[in-house]
């Protein structure tokens, strides 16, 4: 897009400027460079903020080059248990990245003007979610320096066969979406100009199925392998859809309310209203295909229920994982009662306490939960456990640092330009007077 | 009450702080990345390489072994036989548990010497039962135990294989000869092959093997036992390094009892083709549809 008049199919609805707009070279530059100066700039709340995040990011990126120069010996992983909280964390950020589009449906696909308003919220979540996720894949490769034998066209990349190539397809397109979309819009507003359809709809609707894809795809990385039973069932990708649309909804909540206090952005209560209503849902669901996959695994018991037995109950004298499933399932069911009982519905800091109680739940169970079981027993049925190393809750935490950080930089550019804060010289004033770019990131 | 200057000063000091403990922090990352060779990272994947690329490859990693490990030696790309397709049998009611292959494997194929690796496991199975859930491979007494029977595994050579298949780089493929092997200068380290093996069969190399230099064995082959990079899968090759040289495996010279056959199944004269065609053969975990290459038998 390099023409230097506006696009022809909007220009009706456009502001006219007296003198003709600077190219978009210029334009977008100039919107880049102010962006990054409101990423350095703000409150004493916000450098303690994005000083503590970088913090656990450096002590991240310190044990993972330890990791690199020492090999993976010092994960607690071995040939037994040969994924661990790296993959774990990765499976829950696909599905918080899934989650994300709960608000991306209702807006777009139902006309719900309330979320249309904060949608944005959403799809930079989903960015920085699916950051998380390329984080943890990485952090978990032997050999990073080979990370190019994995791309497309320039490695060898072996499609469609390996779901692991399908996985790097759908989440970097995903990202890609998601980084079109919001930028799009984003600097559309910064420009005061209204947004092409053409040229963010395709994408938002295109993303809504890729959202369901990049959960189903990571599903069926684990439930295709027919050598690990605990894994190698058709229940796990509806499951993972279900979870997602827990923990996208809980998180999304949560920062709404941080967004409405903090981010100077005003909007009703409609968009909490409509994600808790999913939740509401969602985490019954999920209760009940708990319930419907330990059924399965004990009724019938045998050699395949081993995995169960040891999650729930321990198996073999060793037990791990058990109070650590138990918090999980205690936490859903809370928050399903929770999310039931009318105090949902009056009292915010209720509903934020289910949140928070389904979000650690789901963390759980769909991290650690879901891949170390898979590995419990071994192929041979050895019983070996896995306790993550001090190593591996460094990297874990710095890679969720980055994700934050990327999400609080995102959110503060993204919500500058959306209340008009941050906007292009030559757009005409919002009927509000401009504020400082500092100012209105101050607490209320 | 913050003026322009203290805040001015507050953010040199703060940048200046932050630079220092990034600098701090990435030192370990660093000190990886500078150790890499321009030439190894953009190496391109064993199918594309020339043969000339292929042996001036050959004699790098000798050159590396002797610098890394001190000692001398040979490493060869030995081509799968024409019309040889392999195949190994094992008489579970010879095998006595005695784990003489484990340990002429771990030998054989320059394993880690700390951790005791080999790409073999013996089960001690219950009399009268066949599942491995009741089976102990870490049992320490004298062999063969009353009421037990043993059962070692190895890579079966699957002909459907899980771990070929889940590999997003084709870092490891099914040869014409049926062995399944890695190039342990493509693999990425991302262990999905270890997940999706059924017969764990696979190993990792979470730390750079140590061998001292008079344990080495000198006759290498580059996709079988040459000592293994760091961060990357490997598994039994069937000694692929001798069998193509028509010696046989490890593993079944060691072996005391003559539980193990090994031979080309598609010659009809071969010990391995009268075993399957006259014995009780079965194959482990057949239900899963890998067709292994890779059969047990009774002397019944």
């Amino acid at each position: 897009m390099s023409d230097h008049s506006p696009d022809p199919v909007d220009a009706i609805d456009l502001p006219r400027s007296p003198t003709p707009l600077p190219g978009h070279h210029i334009t977008y530059l100039r919107f880049l460079g102010r962006g990054l100066r409101l990423a350095f700039t703000g409150s004493w709340r916000f450098y303690a903020w994005m000083s503590v995040l970088t913090a656990i990011g450096l002590v991240g990126l310190n044990a993972w080059g330890q990791q690199l120069l020492h090999g993976m010996q010092v994960t607690a992983m071995t040939d037994h248990v040969s994924w661990g909280l790296y993959i774990a964390n990765f499976t829950f950020g696909v599905g918080l990245a899934a989650g994300a589009v709960m608000m991306v449906i209702p807006a777009y696909l139902y006309d719900d003007h309330d979320m249309h308003d904060v949608v944005i919220i959403g799809e930079i979540l989903a960015v920085s979610a699916i950051v998380v996720c390329l984080g943890f894949v990485i952090v978990d490769m032997g050999r990073p320096d080979r990370l190019w034998h994995i791309l497309p066209g320039i490695g060898r990349f072996h499609w469609p066969v390996s779901m692991l190539a399908w996985d790097v397809l759908v989440l970097n397109g995903y990202l890609l979406l998601n980084l079109h979309i919001v930028g799009y819009l984003i600097y559309m507003r910064y420009l005061g100009r209204r947004p092409a359809r053409r040229f963010y709809l395709p994408f938002v609707f295109l993303s809504i199925v890729w959202a369901i894809s990049i959960h189903t795809v990571t599903a069926f990385l684990y439930q295709g392998l027919g050598g690990r039973p605990f894994w190698n069932s058709a229940l796990l990708a509806p499951r993972f859809i279900v979870t997602a649309f827990i923990s996208g909804p809980a998180f999304v909540i949560v920062l709404l309310e941080v967004v409405r206090r903090y981010g100077g952005l005003r909007f009703g209560d409609g968009p909490i209203v409509t994600l808790s209503r999913v939740m509401r849902i969602t985490v019954l669901l999920n209760l009940f295909m708990l319930g419907s996959e330990l059924f399965t695994a004990l009724y019938a018991g045998g050699a395949h229920a081993t995995s169960v037995k040891y999650l729930f109950f321990g198996a073999h004298g060793k037990h791990a994982l058990v109070p650590y499933i138990w918090t999980a399932v205690a936490l859903n069911v809370a928050s399903g009662v929770i999310l039931l009982s009318s105090r949902s519905r009056t009292s915010r800091r209720w509903l934020l306490a289910a949140c928070g109680c389904a979000f650690v739940g789901v963390y759980l169970e769909k991290g650690m939960g879901l891949i170390i079981p898979g590995f419990v027993p071994s192929t041979l049925h050895e019983v070996v456990e896995y306790t993550p190393t001090l190593t591996e809750w460094k990297i874990s935490a710095g890679v969720w640092a980055l994700g934050l950080l990327v999400l609080t930089v995102a959110l503060k550019i993204g919500l500058a330009v959306w209340t008009g804060r941050m906007r292009d010289a030559s757009t005409p004033a919002p009927q509000v007077a401009p504020v400082d770019d500092d100012a209105a990131a101050e607490p209320a | 009450m913050s003026s322009p200057t203290r805040r001015v000063a507050l953010k040199v000091v703060g940048g200046t702080l932050g630079a220092g403990a990034f600098a701090y922090a990435a030192r370990p990352f660093v000190q990886w990345a500078s150790a890499l060779s321009v030439d190894e990272v953009l190496r391109r994947h064993y199918k594309e390489l020339t043969p000339d690329e292929m042996s001036q490859i050959l004699r790098q990693l000798e050159a590396d072994t002797k610098a890394r490990y001190g000692a001398d030696v040979h490493i060869e790309d030995l081509p799968p036989q024409e019309g040889v397709s392999f195949g190994y049998a094992l008489n579970l009611s010879v095998c006595i548990g005695c784990r003489k292959c484990a340990e002429a494997c771990h030998v054989e194929n320059n394993h880690d010497r700390r951790t005791n690796n080999s790409y073999i496991r013996v089960l001690e199975m219950d009399q009268g039962s066949f599942d491995m859930e009741r089976g102990q491979v870490d049992y320490d007494h004298a062999v063969p135990a009353p009421g037990k029977y043993y059962m070692p595994v190895q890579c079966h050579q699957c002909d459907n294989a899980p771990c070929v298949k889940v590999c997003p780089v084709e870092a490891t493929w099914k040869e014409p000869d049926g062995v399944v092997v890695v190039d342990y200068n493509w693999c990425i380290g991302c262990r999905y092959c270890e997940a999706a093996c059924p017969y764990h069969a696979r190993r990792f190399n979470w730390q750079a093997p140590e061998i001292p230099a008079d344990q080495i064995n000198p006759d290498q082959g580059y996709l079988s036992n040459r000592i293994r990079p760091k961060g990357v899968v490997e598994k039994c090759t069937f000694c692929l390094h001798r069998t193509r040289r028509g010696q046989l495996p490890a593993c079944l010279e060691a072996c005391p009892t003559g539980a193990r056959v090994f031979g080309n199944l598609l010659d009809p004269d071969s010990e391995i083709r009268w075993v399957l065609e006259h014995k009780r053969v079965y194959v482990l975990k057949e239900e899963l549809g890998t067709r292994p290459r890779f059969f047990y038998f009774f002397d019944v």
